[in-house]
């Protein structure tokens, strides 16, 4: 299996040079590296070459790491039904960066786009469609993102004199509890109550 | 303006003049399945566009799960799919195992084996019987509901809950079971093909149940490919792919079972298909049960070590495995940093979990791939031209559950 991935990913590497930024394979799982304005392309020739032939588009999703500078990982899987194998395109992308849609290539990526669009705010050129999916009607802000806090801005109720639901600022009757119980042992970033001064003296 | 309100028109009357109509079919419809809301444009009875509005189940579980322990996000994949629970923890504990190397012991391997063909089974006697409510037959669900209880109860003797299962962990399962449980099972399994016998004079050449399902919703080999179907909508339409089969994980590879295929793609094919792994899961069942029973079937149900809890007996003897157990629940176990895809076939098509870990007690990201999502976006390519009377039918056969398409 792992060598089939490795002659895969060098087959990819060698016919398509110039969308292939790296490959690596990991736990059995060939991850290819791509080029922002290549992701089009290479999943068009994954799509027909016959030794990759990747005929089912499983998943896209996206990963926020805030503090690079190419903020976004778009990560898309595919699956080969006739060659029985898996693999993995991330492509790096900027906040600002449109993403071209492969959704000419596999109609299957119109909702995936969309739930990534409603979760993080990239944005796709060439998809016809790009409503918010999972996420209120009037929904604002990307959930996903590390910085939208997880409970959110606003919260609903039924308000009994006006007799409809209403959207209200989030108020928290007691402070979000987040527990950290990372061991002091093992790197946590906190000082144990008591420990103040064992840092002052040195 | 469509109402003649421009004045008159010699041609058309204003009767005459035909335009189309919208309607909105749920979110609080029987025929929905839960919460789904679909936009119909009607031209007449046909079907011209269809737009599902989906998200009113969403819970943001991805979100959820990004700060909570790898322990604490187990139970939230039960409210996933909520028809086949451990199905879907089955995913979960698979990507943990994955990125942290754990080998699980062999009696876990068929407990899970085991339980995951019960939720098979449980989850498609509630699609076919809720699909034959769908198109007009109200015995089948009243009794398959009957049978899904049984093992319900099946479910609840092996951890306590009958739905919230929490069973599979990390390493292995929780629970050992009680060979009493597996008798029952087995006694449950002899007597299940009788059921299936009568849904089966029920429905399968029932005259009705043939009219509206057969030819509806044809899906080819190429439009399940390009809408990314798996599970029983890539079976029903004729191709023998069934992860199960084609990658194995767990110990299925030494199991017997076949795969049944569907000729036509429609939904009567999809229906005669999950009969047959019915058929196929209780044959799978009488394997998991002889092999559980079998000497080397017996053994620890937990890979002990960092990432499970120590057996009670260490726990009340051994000072190093109670400061385990607490650190286990509390700050949880780190998962080295890496990523992984891991899928399991379950009952719907194949439900999966990428997986991005930064070597802490939390996951990174945890994206949910749910079969259902992509089935239900085909809707709109797969009802279009068919009768109004069709659409229930479509979606009771593509199988759509809300908790894992909204997540």
């Amino acid at each position: 299996m792992t060598n089939a991935l490795k002659e895969l990913g060098a087959h990819i590497e060698l016919k398509r040079s110039d969308c292939v930024l790296g490959w690596d394979l990991a736990h059995g799982e060939l991850t290819v590296d791509v080029a922002l304005a290549n992701i089009v392309g290479l999943v068009e020739f994954l799509k027909t070459d016959q030794t990759c032939k990747f005929s089912t588009l499983v998943d896209i999703t996206a990963v926020d790491y805030p503090e690079r500078a190419k903020r976004f990982d778009m990560v898309y899987h595919f699956l080969s039904m006739y060659q029985n194998q898996r693999i993995r395109l991330r492509v790096a992308v900027r906040e600002e960066d449109m993403v071209p849609s492969v959704i000419d290539v596999f109609p299957a990526a119109n909702w995936f786009e969309r739930e990534v669009f409603d979760m993080y705010g990239i944005l796709f050129s060439g998809h016809p469609d790009l409503r918010r999916i999972l996420t209120d009607y009037g929904f604002r802000g990307h959930p996903l993102r590390k910085d939208f806090p997880t409970t959110g801005y606003t919260e609903v109720r039924y308000d009994e004199v006006q007799k409809r639901v209403i959207y209200e600022p989030v108020n928290l009757v007691q402070e979000y509890r987040q527990f950290d119980f990372m061991s002091p042992w093992e790197g946590a970033e906190y000082i144990l109550p008591g420990d103040e001064k064992k840092e002052e003296s040195k | 303006m469509m109402d003649g309100s421009k004045g008159f028109d010699d041609a058309l009357t204003g009767e005459q003049k035909i335009r189309n109509f919208n309607i909105n079919f749920g979110p609080q419809h029987p025929a929905a399945h839960g919460v789904l809301r679909l936009v119909l444009e009607l031209d007449g009875e046909i079907v011209e566009r269809c737009d599902p509005h989906i998200g009113l189940l969403h819970r943001g579980t991805e979100k959820l799960m990004e700060s909570r322990t790898y322990l604490q996000n187990l139970p939230y994949f039960d409210r996933l799919d909520y028809v086949a629970p451990m199905n879907q923890e089955h995913a979960w504990c698979l990507a943990i195992e994955k990125l942290t190397g754990v080998e699980v012991p062999r009696r876990a391997s068929l407990i899970r084996v085991l339980y995951s063909e019960i939720g098979r089974i449980l989850n498609h006697i509630l699609n076919i019987t809720t699909q034959a409510m769908d198109v007009g037959a109200l015995t089948p669900p009243v009794w398959g509901f009957e049978e899904r209880e049984k093992l319900m109860v099946f479910y609840e003797r092996a951890c306590g809950a009958r739905l919230h299962a929490a069973y599979f962990r990390p390493g292995g399962v929780h629970q050992d079971m009680p060979p009493e449980l597996l008798d029952d099972i087995e006694t449950w399994a002899n007597e299940f093909p009788k059921m299936i016998a009568d849904i089966d004079g029920l429905l399968t050449e029932n005259r009705i149940f043939k009219q509206r399902n057969a030819d509806i919703g044809v899906i080819s080999e190429q439009d399940a490919l390009d809408w990314g179907f798996s599970g029983v909508m890539v079976r029903g339409s004729g191709m023998a792919w069934d992860l199960r089969r084609a990658q194995p994980y767990e110990c299925y590879d030494e199991f017997e079972f076949q795969i049944p295929v569907g000729k036509n793609g429609d939904c009567y094919d999809r229906y005669l298909c999950r009969m047959e792994e019915m058929r196929q899961s209780l044959h799978i069942i009488h394997q998991a049960i002889a092999k559980l029973r079998a000497p080397d079937g017996q053994g620890d149900i937990l890979a002990r070590g960092k990432i499970t809890p120590p057996s009670r007996g260490d726990m009340k003897t051994s000072m190093e495995s109670l400061i385990h157990h607490f650190k286990l629940y509390t700050e949880g176990f780190h998962v080295p940093e890496g990523e992984v895809y891991a899928a399991v076939e379950a009952p719907k098509g194949e439900f999966g979990v990428y997986l991005v870990a930064d070597g802490t007690n939390k996951p990174y990201r945890a994206k949910i791939r749910a079969p259902g999502f992509l089935h239900l976006q085909a809707m709109d390519y797969v009802a279009s031209g068919h009768q109004l009377a069709d659409v229930a039918a479509i979606i009771g056969s593509l199988d759509v559950v809300f908790g894992e398409i909204d997540r």
